[in-house]
């Protein structure tokens, strides 16, 4: 396991995430979401002091983190970029889409680029079948992408960063 | 007050804002403002479930429907339209049989043929305006069911209706009602199931995001018959604008007293909280819902006992999905009778869908129980894109069937869907064509159902796995006629003995499949060919040196460079380095590349 040492500033607003929800091992998801938020990614540290929090096992909290797709234990990239495989994408040619983003960045599903820039993941279904097949990166939408595509969409964040 | 005559209304759900409709309200503002019409008002609605051609602007009083508009066309239908009342001829909708304009939304064969009820405000009212919904009779269903009726009365409207959960199960609600109301327990909650799953479909989040009102007002007349003081909605995380619209409304709900204590000057008190779910297909299922909850992994339990005895915290609990509350303001406002007149015998009322796929009119639709998929398909959805051939439909998700050519005639309804080998499900139906190939599709199912698997019982953790196995085998050309026998006997234990809604239907794709296209399963394992030519490893890409011209196209697109050749010489693909992503006989304008 990597170290990770928290701020103690951060560690003082998760305890206060969790105070706010009166230390309620009920409200573990809903903190957990906002524990994401904070930190946008939920290492071991984090549910470490989770389960300090709310009194109850470490492992309690990471069986919950591992069973949520919503939840991730390694850090995002910059933009985070969402291949969509839900049935309508998926038949209107999202695999040859996720292939060639794998192809470009270079990573697989699940991992984040070197330079942090960019993370790649799959997701079922935003609800804009009608653009299908549709990729997220933030909080942008991208429609009818086709694998030629990927690489304009790619650059212009790459553009961006220069 | 401002008198408005005139409205512009523009879809502001998921699929129309990713299509920049912000922009266009934005622009469409201004431009109202430039021209000085006071008497116009541009409101941001819910989904018009025209998907296809969003996003989507109406001009009311007289229904004109703009399609597919930019940005830059705000300026152009406000000075047109309003100022110089023309109509912009390039932004109607084209009929696609006739090619002529269709002047309003009347006359669009997408809607002639629906029926809206659970739908019957989105793309109507602004869903962030609590007196909107209210104009159209909103929270009268709540002060007559409080005010006039006693809690057997409405329950009794409500099972007169025929009403049954539109969530996958089919139950029928009132008596769900019924049950809990029985329970005697001094705490009970109702929960709205809004932990939409199922990929491709979206009723549920348009609904939430159209017109969340009648979530709020159903809950509470939910909370009136059970007997519960406190709904709990558990709502997608990854779905924030519905949950962004929801927690207005529910703000706003409270101002005006219709959430809170003594409603309608009644001793009823009702309130309602948010819950966030993390993404898990499992929990849909109403114990893995609840679990979900209650802080813990969303894994199913046994039933009995079931919810509405032990539920959330351990007491009585009435979950129904989004689109069952959505209809019950309608059914106590008109009727039980007017309700049970529409649909089958055994089904009653409407069904919305979320047709997608390959289908020319993507987008929600909503129709009364016994229309044949073929209006839908065909009818509703105009054929299919490209003018290629029909071959299956999925209703259902994961957890349903593969329909085919043969039961295009077949009525939808809950009945007729499970005795064909699907299900209604949530209502998720999905489209496909000739290019499909059924097997990689059943795999398709299979690889998300092994994602969703709770693990909690061995049929559904390890058998769908054992079954994803065989049907990779099958796809990469390694399967044998044995491997289908136990593809068959594999599916059929699993559906036999797996815990929950989940895993008992996790097969339907795979048998459904096998009833229906057992000649493509046989294809795979006897010749070791993918007749849709889908399946990679069985596939492979040929050029044809008579029609090649050697324009060097194909190579350049190729991600590859797995094509060789001079220019104005026929190229080579090297199979071994060919990726199979078919990008080069998209992109070839000769004709040349084919596929074995």
């Amino acid at each position: 396991m990597n170290e990770i040492h928290l701020p103690k500033t951060k560690v003082a607003e998760l305890h206060a995430i969790c105070a706010e929800r009166n230390n309620d091992p009920g409200e573990l998801i809903n903190i957990l979401h906002a524990a994401q938020g904070l930190f946008g990614y939920l290492p071991p540290e984090v549910q470490q002091v989770i389960a300090t929090e709310l009194n109850i096992p470490v492992s309690r909290v990471y069986g919950v983190v591992t069973f949520y797709s919503f939840f991730t234990m390694t850090p995002k990239g910059k933009y985070p970029i969402s291949v969509c495989l839900g049935t309508a994408c998926y038949v209107r040619g999202a695999e040859k889409v996720l292939e060639e983003m794998q192809r470009q960045l270079e990573i697989k599903v699940g991992e984040t680029t070197p330079d942090g820039l960019f993370s790649l993941d799959c997701l079922r279904c935003v609800g804009a079948c009608g653009l299908a097949p549709v990729v997220m990166i933030g909080g942008k939408v991208y429609g009818r992408v086709t694998p030629e595509k990927v690489r304009d969409i790619l650059s212009d964040y790459y553009l961006k960063e220069q | 007050m401002a008198q408005y005559t005139n409205y512009i209304l523009v879809c502001g759900g998921t699929g129309c804002r990713a299509s920049q409709s912000e922009q266009i309200i934005e622009n469409l503002k201004a431009a109202v403002d430039q021209y000085g019409l006071e008497d116009t008002q541009v409101i941001r609605t819910g989904c018009f479930g025209f998907c296809e051609k969003g996003p989507v602007v109406k001009m009311i009083p007289d229904n004109t429907f703009y399609v597919q508009v930019q940005p830059s066309d705000a300026d152009e239908i406000v000075r047109e339209h309003l100022v110089k009342g023309r109509k912009v001829e390039r932004l109607l909708y084209v009929n696609p049989e006739t090619h002529e304009l269709v002047p309003d939304s009347k006359h669009i064969g997408f809607y002639k043929k629906q029926l809206r009820i659970a739908l019957r405000n989105c793309g109507f009212i602004n869903p962030e305006n609590i007196d909107e919904y209210i104009a159209r009779d909103g929270y009268v269903a709540l002060g007559k069911a409080l005010v006039e009726m006693t809690p057997e009365e409405v329950i009794k409207e409500i099972m007169d209706s025929g009403l049954r959960g539109r969530g996958g199960g089919g139950f029928p609600t009132g008596l769900k009602w019924q049950i809990t109301r029985k329970v005697q327990a001094p705490q009970k909650y109702v929960v709205c199931n809004a932990d939409e799953g199922d990929p491709g479909a979206f009723m549920d989040r348009s609904i939430l995001e159209g017109d969340p009102h009648s979530i709020v007002e159903a809950m509470a007349i939910n909370g009136y018959c059970t007997g519960a003081s406190k709904g709990l909605v558990y709502i997608r995380a990854e779905y924030p604008l519905a949950v962004e619209r929801l927690k207005i409304a529910i703000r706003q709900a409270k101002e005006y007293g219709l959430l809170g204590e003594n409603i309608f000057g009644t001793d009823f008190s009702f309130d309602i909280e948010i819950r966030y779910g993390a993404g898990a297909f499992v929990c849909g299922e109403e114990t893995a819902l609840i679990h979900s909850m209650e802080g813990l992994r969303g894994e199913a339990t046994v039933k009995p006992p079931f919810p509405s005895e032990h539920g959330y915290k351990g007491c009585p609990t009435n979950v129904n999905n989004v689109e069952t509350y959505a209809n019950i303001p309608v059914i106590l406002l008109r009727g039980a009778k007017w309700f049970s007149s529409i649909g089958t015998e055994k089904s009653k009322g409407t069904k919305v869908f979320a047709l997608a796929g390959k289908v020319n009119n993507v987008g929600l639709i909503e129709v009364p129980m016994g229309t044949t998929l073929r209006e839908v398909i065909f009818g509703i959805g105009g054929g299919i894109k490209d003018g290629k051939k029909f071959k299956a439909v999925q209703t259902g998700g994961p957890s349903g069937g593969c329909l085919t050519e043969k039961h295009l005639d077949l009525p939808i309804d809950y009945d007729n869907l499970l005795s064909a080998g699907s299900m209604m499900g949530s209502g998720g139906m999905i489209v496909m064509d000739e290019d499909d190939c059924m097997v990689a599709m059943a795999k398709f199912y299979l690889d998300f159902t092994v994602e969703e698997s709770c693990g909690k019982c061995a049929p559904c953790r390890i058998g769908n796995k054992r079954l994803h196995e065989i049907l990779q085998k099958i796809t990469s050309g390694n399967g044998t006629e044995d491997d289908l026998t136990r593809l068959r006997n594999l599916a059929t234990v699993i559906k036999d003995t797996a815990l929950c809604g989940l895993g008992q239907t996790s097969p339907n794709p795979v048998l459904s499949t096998m009833d229906n296209f057992y000649d493509e399963y046989l294809a795979h394992v006897r010749e070791h060919r993918c007749p849709s030519h889908q399946c990679r490893e069985l596939t492979q890409y040929f050029i044809n040196p008579e029609k090649c011209k050697g324009c060097t196209l194909c190579a350049r697109v190729c991600p590859v460079h797995a094509i060789t050749g001079d220019r104005k010489i026929p190229h080579i693909i090297d199979p071994q380095s060919c990726i199979r992503c078919g990008t080069c006989m998209e992109k070839c304008k000769f004709g040349a590349i084919y596929v074995h």
